[in-house]
């Protein structure tokens, strides 16, 4: 099969690959550029593991050709931290015990990421409607809940403060 | 050093997992070489293989191999399993298919796409036979036979009879009984099986790294398959597995047939199994049918039970099954007092998917028609199901509490926590309000259940699937053997290493937690190393992560291995200080003289001088700190010559009480509370604890609601994608509340039993429970499950058309 190049950002890091265009976007985030954070659970769009962040958007990879990212801007799990240090949800899904096998967990915090940005006050009922793309199967959602409901109050309050 | 086990801390898991650093079995890298795997899979439910035509697929550019059963053979024998039915289980179809979804041939190739691609090249000729999928079904006279050496349907059969059953129904006041089915449903941990195999012509050897948490009991017989000696059966388990809830136990058969690929194409060989494979050829658990049948006295105690079971395993029989059906055996009488007990017991196959491990494993099958028949006795004998539990639980002063079938619960105060049940879902005022909402056309329910919680298995039980006269021609089996070894290096560092393969619960946490608290080291200086190797762990068949073992048998092993290090350096020190042990306290990493606190001696500096300076020490003792401790209980004794056996090492209790409202025009359940009670003896991490519960409660309330592999009657999978097998998402998990009481067990050191499994086990009942108290006015009773708003409706419907007759299955 024909081989297509590929340009794309991941985490501020520029990546040129020759694919074929058949290959999905998470074999390639895993496979060639080798940021193995992102995993797979389902590759049909239910699990939302794979989830990362395109052009500043939460999508599943899974769902997606590598084709299709040419020329795009992606963050994945590995982008999150910045210099080690975590992100305030990051910190909160260890406080509230929002992971116990973490393999959707990657997937997870990158929609909260991008659902936090864009509705910063977020209800209960949003936080679980957002994790309905999602299943965890060993929390049973409580610990991933509060950690989201954790950070909302937690920017709040350092909005609270900067005010 | 303040203590730290008990305590809530935060889990040293977490910062790899959440930064994208986890190494699970896809993430671990492979030898140069490496050659990626496609299964092509059986679509018939039941058939002979005419022929397989693999030239196609082979001459495809980038294949290296396409192999199927008839070579694999060669290199196996069938897996051993514990019946006397002579069942040949191979990991890929010979000359038959059984199964939707069973192996029939394996594309090696460079990449999975061109894998993928080859498959689709390979020609197979079936001649279709006659399925059968029904459990009852499989046992008529003229059911097609799956294996035609075994003459019938039947893998396993045992009776059981203990104390004076008839007796007990010759002097009831009443029988009650009713038919009950425990659907086939599955795990779906989000990471499926994975496996990278390697075969050495030098050295004869197969290494597997794959996503397995044991029972390690499990290697001997995939060495044995392989017709080879067990340590050239090399198993290394990555420290990351993205859950399993026993499922991953079920990854053996493609362990076996990888390994055997990768000798036949001669280069390592990956596979990582997808979704669609998963859910239709991995493993589930195992659907019943069971007949119960209860001697009741007047006032709701009951004297004695009769239960006939009947496990549908599948295709073919394989480890560790038939022990759904015995691995609760010891505690088939629940949190009762019932002393007259005769069990029925059959694993039969059909032309479904092989089942294994799940979370649970036998409870849920086991409760679902012993709790919905105290209610069904609360509502025949016009009482109050709360007051029908009253009377026959356990009582406090009766533990240790010996079962009608040989366990030994170990300790409980199964009152206490039913009653704070009860009080916390306020179930008197709930009652009014139901009668209240009745009268508005409302429809509200509350059901209640109570269980007992084994973990830790006694190896031993399984051997319940032979009679006793077949037993002893065997060695007998017992124990539940854990290992684990605690070492310091020479400067002082520590190293924990554990057998207990994780999946997400935190051992790696809580065994720091118990080597910090016993050496006095803070927990964050303690490196746990959770990859397992059966080359070079310490390890033992009972291995593994299943059962809720670790914290009964894990953390114990931990504890013992820690105490072992502790011992040797206290003599150390006493060596050096040139006083009795006796007079020495550990604390703050540092051995102190009790009558003299400026004396001391650092740990570290012990443990140093058994690596740099081995002359130093006491006569006669070994260089080095490195201690292994295996561990086992000893009320976990093989079964007697009675049946008697005491399937599981502790028991905890759990009391559920759920309350639900019905819409009537829709079916749909709302679960309104869902209360929940668990005593796991002493908590190790309150944290993790609650966490595990949680997830269990899900799986559970999936297992009520939603989920189910469906199969049509022609054997077809139904349920083939996470379109149709649906688990529950954070929008669906009701409103939950746990309490813990905590009897500390007396058999482990720590007074810890094993948890996270038990509302699994609970919650399907205790849903249906809740849903038939909602629906008796219209006299229907729950039967099945899952209660899909569709089965509701038509239940309600069927109901008011036949005019409050009753509908069963
Ligand atoms: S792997 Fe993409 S949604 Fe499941
Ligand atoms: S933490 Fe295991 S699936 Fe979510």
């Amino acid at each position: 099969m024909s081989l297509t190049e590929v340009n794309v950002t991941i985490n501020g890091k520029s990546y040129s690959e020759w694919v074929e265009p058949r290959m999905l976007l998470s074999d390639f985030i895993r496979e060639t550029c080798g940021l193995t954070g992102t995993h797979v659970g389902c590759e049909h769009g239910v699990c939302g593991a794979c989830t990362i962040n395109m052009d500043g958007l939460a999508v599943r990879s899974c769902l997606i050709f590598a084709v299709q990212a040419d020329n795009c801007e992606i963050t994945t799990v590995e982008g999150l931290a910045c210099s080690g240090e975590l992100t305030a949800l990051q910190k909160n899904f260890i406080e509230c015990h929002g992971l116990q096998c973490g393999f959707c967990t990657a997937g997870i915090l990158m929609s909260i990421t991008d659902f936090l940005e864009k509705n910063p006050q977020p209800s209960v009922k949003e936080i679980k409607e957002t994790l309905s793309g999602h299943l965890c199967r060993c929390t049973g959602y409580e610990g991933i809940v509060k950690a989201v409901e954790k950070t909302v109050q937690d920017n709040n309050k350092e909005v609270l403060q900067r005010s | 050093m303040d203590k730290v086990i008990g305590k809530a801390v935060t889990r040293v898991e977490d910062m790899r997992l959440l930064t994208g650093q986890g190494k699970y079995i896809d993430d671990i890298g492979t030898p140069s070489q490496t050659f990626q795997a496609a299964i092509l899979r059986s679509s018939s439910p039941h058939a002979k293989i005419v022929s397989i035509d693999t030239a196609e697929a082979e001459k495809m550019a980038g294949v290296k191999a396409v192999i199927t059963g008839e070579q694999v053979k060669e290199y196996l024998e069938p897996f051993s399993v514990g019946v006397s039915a002579p069942v040949q289980y191979y990991p890929i179809a010979i000359d038959k298919v059984r199964y939707v979804g069973e192996p029939v041939a394996v594309v090696i190739a460079k990449s999975r796409y061109i894998a993928e691609d080859a498959m689709e090249l390979i020609k197979v000729k079936y001649e279709t036979l006659p399925p059968v999928v029904d459990i009852e079904g499989s046992l008529e006279k003229d059911a097609p036979v799956l294996h035609e050496n075994v003459g019938s349907n039947i893998a396993n059969h045992r009776t059981f009879n203990y104390g004076e059953v008839d007796q007990a129904f010759e002097e009831a006041d009443a029988i009650i009984k009713h038919k009950y089915l425990f659907p086939k449903y599955t795990a779906t941990p989000v990471e499926t099986y994975g496996i990278i195999a390697h075969y050495e012509s030098s050295e004869k050897q197969y290494t597997v790294h794959a996503n397995f948490h044991g029972p390690f009991v499990i290697q001997a017989i995939m060495a044995q398959a392989l017709k080879i000696p067990s340590n050239k059966l090399r198993i290394i388990v990555p420290k990351d597995i993205g859950g399993s809830y026993g499922i991953k136990a079920g990854t053996f058969p493609y362990m076996v047939l990888l390994s055997v690929a990768s000798r036949i194409a001669g280069c390592p060989v990956k596979w990582i199994e997808d979704r669609q494979e998963h859910l239709s050829a991995s493993s589930s658990g195992t659907d019943r049918v069971t007949y119960i049948e209860a001697a009741v006295k007047k006032d709701g105690k009951v004297t004695g039970l009769r239960m006939k079971m009947i496990d549908n395993v599948g295709a073919y029989i394989r480890a560790p099954e038939p022990a759904c059906l015995y691995r609760t055996h010891a505690n088939s009488t629940g949190a009762y007092d019932i002393p007259n007990l005769h069990i029925d017991a059959y694993a039969i196959m059909t032309n479904k998917l092989p089942t294994g491990l799940i979370r649970g494993y036998g409870g849920q099958e086991l409760y679902f028609p012993l709790e919905r028949i105290m209610q069904k006795i609360a509502f025949e004998l016009n009482l109050d199901p709360a007051d029908v539990i009253r009377r026959n639980l356990i009582q406090k002063d009766q533990f240790p509490y010996k079962t009608a079938s040989g366990g030994l619960y170990d300790s409980g105060d199964y009152i206490k926590g039913f009653e704070l049940a009860l009080e916390t879902g306020k179930y008197e005022e709930f009652r009014k309000k139901q009668e209240e909402a009745r009268k508005d056309g409302k429809i509200f329910g509350v059901g209640l259940a109570c269980i007992v919680e084994p973990s830790g298995s006694n190896m031993g039980y399984i051997t319940v699937a032979l009679t006793p006269e077949e037993r002893a021609k065997s060695l007998p089996k017992s124990g539940c053997s854990e290992a684990a070894t605690v070492s310091m290096d020479p400067m002082g560092s520590v190293n924990v290493r554990i057998s207990t393969t994780p999946s997400g619960q935190g051992h790696e946490t809580v065994a720091a937690q118990i080597v910090s608290e016993v050496l006095s080291i803070p927990s964050d200086k303690i490196k746990v190393v959770a990859e397992l190797d059966t080359s070079t762990s310490a390890w033992s068949i009972a291995s593994g992560s299943y059962s809720s073992r670790f914290a009964s048998l894990g953390s114990s092993a931990v504890f013992y291995a820690a105490n072992k290090v502790k011992e040797k350096l206290m003599k150390i020190a006493s060596h050096q200080l040139n006083v009795d042990e006796s007079e020495l306290e550990l604390r703050n990493g540092a051995f102190y003289v009790k009558s003299d606190p400026a004396k001391k001696y650092a740990l570290k500096r012990a443990a140093g001088s058994a690596h740099w300076n081995p002359l130093s020490l006491p006569e006669g003792m070994e260089p080095g700190i490195y201690e292994t401790y295996y561990y086992s209980i000893k009320a976990a004794e093989p079964p007697d010559e009675n049946d008697l056996i005491n399937s599981s090492v502790t028991y905890g209790f759990v009391a559920d009480l759920v309350t639900v409202e019905i819409d009537p025009e829709t079916g749909e359940i709302n679960i309104l509370d869902y209360i929940t009670i668990h005593d796991a003896g002493k908590l190790l991490n309150p944290l993790i604890v609650d966490g595990q519960i949680f997830g269990g409660l899900a799986h559970g309330l999936g297992g009520a609601l939603f989920e189910e592999l469906v199969y049509d009657n022609k054997g077809q999978l139904l349920t083939g994608s996470f379109m149709d097998y649906l688990c529950p998402t954070a929008p669906e998990i009701p409103n939950v509340t746990i309490k813990h009481i905590e009897t500390p067990s007396p058999m482990t050191p720590l007074g810890a039993k094993g948890l996270g499994e038990g509302n699994t086990m609970s919650a399907p009942v205790a849903v249906a429970n809740a849903v038939s108290d909602a629906l008796s006015p219209y006299n229907v009773a729950i039967d099945t499950l899952p209660l899909s708003p569709n089965r509701i409706w038509t239940l309600l419907n069927e109901a008011k058309e036949n005019n409050h007759k009753e509908v069963t299955i």
